[in-house]
């Protein structure tokens, strides 16, 4: 009657199978997708910034406004030290939030709804930034694990709280983006079955509740890419400014 | 019992924590909002502690959702 809705989470192959030493490299739908995303990327700054006006014109509007509100939210969360991680916040934001939308598009595929994909992006700020804490501040930096003001007889509790809740940030920070984005998708499709299996008569209700839920899963793809991009800064923040 | 009805029971179970996080939403809006009404001028300055609160409430709800998946598919 109706189809799975995990089938659109299928990753194939396109073209001819790539083996390297025993490890698949072929070019998959979601390296497509990936491609397209970074493309799109690409033109938007390209585009953008090629004709620089005063009076800017559409797409320099875009790109002016997305590098305007990625500078104003490291320097508001981070502080002006973190200006010089601007590039690595930019592309970890315009990645993510071009992946999700790009993702909303119908028969489209959405590279970040799959766990290994947010896992290796977040595994990436979570070790860039204890190594960067590390450089900063050498030995100094596993203060991060007593927080000021703790009374010593809780000492030891705190401690063992502070290296589990750091240990799970990449675990968090992964997982959250993925299954937003998985729920999300899965119950389009799962709405648009109840479209197909209701008929001519009843189809009408779940149809409208797509398309509500089409327009509340862009703000999600949104907001997800401006919450992983702000996490990123409030991670940025703890190791360049310690107990601040 | 059944395997695979024990399964499907386990994964209704664990859809459960979307409550919490339902919870959590609401809580985070309906304060927002009562805030807001009092000191409108201070409104936008918080909106990016919203929006934080708001993915940080619902990421919980949702770890319940991936353990219901989990259960489910990865079994």
């Amino acid at each position: 009657m109706t189809t799975n809705p995990m089938h659109q989470f299928e990753v194939y192959k396109i073209g001819p199978e790539i083996n390297l030493g025993g490890i698949n490299l072929s070019f998959t739908n979601a390296s497509l997708f990936m491609t397209i995303s970074a493309i799109l990327i690409l033109s938007l700054l390209f585009f953008g910034t090629k004709k620089k006006s005063l009076v800017p014109s559409k797409i320099q509007l875009i790109t002016e406004m997305s590098y305007t509100f990625v500078a104003k939210m490291i320097s508001d969360t981070a502080g002006s030290s973190a200006k010089s991680f601007f590039p690595f916040v930019f592309t970890l934001f315009m990645f993510v939030l071009f992946c999700n939308m790009v993702g909303m598009l119908p028969y489209s595929f959405t590279v970040t709804s799959h766990i290994i994909v947010t896992f290796m992006l977040a595994a990436f700020v979570f070790i860039g930034v204890t190594i960067i804490g590390f450089v900063k501040h050498g030995v100094k930096y596993l203060g991060i694990f007593v927080p000021k003001g703790v009374p010593t007889i809780l000492l030891p509790l705190i401690v063992v709280i502070e290296i589990i809740s750091y240990l799970s940030r990449p675990v968090s920070l992964s997982v959250r983006l993925f299954a937003n984005m998985m729920a999300g998708h899965t119950m389009l499709k799962v709405f648009g079955g109840f479209v197909i299996s209701l008929g001519l008569l009843g189809g009408w209700l779940p149809l409208g509740f797509s398309v509500a839920l089409t327009g509340l899963e862009v703000l999600v793809a949104f907001l997800q890419a401006y919450v992983f991009a702000i996490l990123t800064c409030i991670y940025l923040n703890d190791a360049l400014n310690l107990h601040h | 019992m059944e395997l695979e009805a024990a399964k499907m029971i386990g994964a209704g179970l664990a859809a459960i924590a979307l409550a919490g996080a339902g919870v959590g939403i609401g809580l985070i809006f309906g304060n927002y909002l009562s805030g807001a009404m009092r000191n409108p001028s201070a409104a936008a300055k918080q909106f990016p502690n919203l929006l934080l609160g708001f993915a940080l409430a619902e990421a919980t709800g949702l770890f319940g959702l991936v353990v219901a998946l989990i259960i489910l598919f990865a079994f």
